[in-house]
């Protein structure tokens, strides 16, 4: 009787959360309205600049830098290894449609194949492996350069994430979960941060929309420390004091696959500069 | 109400009707007040504002400020218990829980409160 309670109880509760969210959507939907609400000065397009997009001087600044990149070097290794031939003869550029230009704004994406949400930097060691070479460590500094190059192969493209079926849809809805929980000793979830106190202050960090911040990565801050998309995500997990997951993780790519669905319709913007 | 209200603290601090020469004696700070500016311990300033404290410099503005607490908190208790476990209170809050988490202990967050409460 307890149980029955409790699975009708349940099925309520799934229902009501149902109806709240009635897909990927109208979740962007809803959250585009949001921060249009509590940023009403920030122009949609503007979005991939994050929190710079919220400080005149931070912008001025980041623009003078951009001129001159202070990474380029670092970008350059990238594009050696994007073009240093395997033992084959081939080259990354024959894994990739279009030699690899303007691909990058379509991933992370879910294979149906092997049931999961591929990234970018699956992309790129799944190339290595078929090509009969040793695929990269995720979350290392050759990865994260390759990945720079590749993707600056794609600047402006707009980011266009699909989430098509119940597995995709479910690989969504899972990394949305983890958005949206609570973790850690200071009891933050991403959402407590950059949807509901966007453009505040934490000390005197500005907090940047959730729209637009998978555009433009990697990125390099300070100049010429690379950090990746997931670096960040470990980064904004140990600031709570939350136990970080580690790089390629299932959870952690289907957080960026909803994190970047989120970006959709904006321009790559690759690499940049963050202070 | 909210906004209406920290917009008034806001303009009577601005005309200089509170007191802002507190200044920070080193010899008798308050053990509260380290608590809350150590960024391992309360790093209460991360999100609120201290107008009366000099020291308190680029404060966040996630919270309201630190201003007329004994006005606003007649009952000590109800700020103890805000401290203690924020989510009471507004279960959305972005306000860490010091006292629930055991990111503080129970005679930092005494100390704690012996500090905003005087502010
Ligand atoms: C306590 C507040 C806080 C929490 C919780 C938090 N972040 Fe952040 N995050 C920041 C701050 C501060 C920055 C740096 C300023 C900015 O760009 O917003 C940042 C930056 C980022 C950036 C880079 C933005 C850019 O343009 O460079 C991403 C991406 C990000 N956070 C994602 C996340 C994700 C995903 C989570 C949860 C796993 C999370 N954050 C949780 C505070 C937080
Ligand atoms: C990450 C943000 C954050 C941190 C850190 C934080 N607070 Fe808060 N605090 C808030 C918010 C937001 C509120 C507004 C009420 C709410 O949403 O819970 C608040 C409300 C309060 C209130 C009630 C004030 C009022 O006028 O209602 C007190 C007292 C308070 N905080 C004390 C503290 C103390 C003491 C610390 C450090 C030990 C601290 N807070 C750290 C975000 C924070």
């Amino acid at each position: 009787m307890k149980r029955r309670l409790t699975v009708f109880l349940a099925c309520l509760f799934l229902g009501a959360s149902l109806a709240a969210s009635a897909g990927p959507a109208e979740d962007r939907k809803a959250l585009t309205a949001h921060y249009k609400q509590l940023l009403p000065g920030v122009k949609f397009q503007d979005y991939v600049l994050g929190a710079l997009a919220l400080n005149k001087d931070a912008l001025d600044q980041y623009e003078s830098i951009m001129m001159f990149p202070p990474f380029v070097n670092d970008v350059d290794d990238g594009r050696k290894t994007w073009e240093k031939p395997f033992k084959n003869g081939k080259t990354f550029a024959s894994c990739f449609r279009n030699g690899g230009k303007k691909v990058a704004g379509g991933y992370p994406y879910f294979d149906n194949g092997v049931g999961k949400v591929l990234t970018f930097e699956n992309a790129l060691n799944a190339c290595l492996r078929h090509n009969d070479e040793a695929e990269l460590k995720y979350g290392s500094t050759e990865l994260g350069l390759l990945s720079a190059y590749a993707k600056s192969l794609s600047d402006g493209m707009k980011v266009q994430v699909k989430v098509e079926g119940p597995a995709a849809l479910a690989a969504y809805e899972n990394g949305k979960t983890h958005y949206y929980s609570r973790r850690g000793q200071l009891n933050f979830s991403c959402a407590s941060c950059h949807i509901d106190n966007v453009g505040k202050f934490v000390r005197s960090e500005q907090l940047s929309p959730m729209i637009g911040q998978a555009a433009h990565w990697p990125e390099f801050r300070a100049g010429t420390e690379l950090v990746t998309l997931q670096g960040r995500f470990r980064q904004c997990q140990k600031n709570v004091r939350a136990t970080p997951l580690e790089f390629n993780s299932e959870e952690y790519n289907n957080l960026e696959y909803f994190l970047t669905y989120m970006s959709n319709g904006l321009p790559m913007q690759t690499p940049v500069f963050r202070k | 109400m909210r906004k209406k209200l920290t917009l008034m603290f806001a303009l009577i601090a601005g005309l200089g009707v509170v007191n802002l020469s507190v200044a920070a004696d080193a010899a008798k700070e308050p053990a509260g007040r380290t608590v809350a500016f150590d960024k391992a311990k309360g790093n209460c300033i991360a999100c609120h504002a201290i107008p009366n404290d000099p020291k308190a410099e680029s404060p966040g503005n996630i919270g309201p400020p630190f201003i007329m607490m004994k006005e606003r908190f007649p009952d000590r208790n109800k700020m103890r218990t805000q401290i203690w476990d924020s989510t009471v209170a507004n279960p959305r809050t972005s306000m860490p829980p010091f006292g629930k988490h055991q990111i503080l202990t129970e005679q930092e967050i005494d100390q704690v409160v012996e500090y905003i409460h005087s502010l």
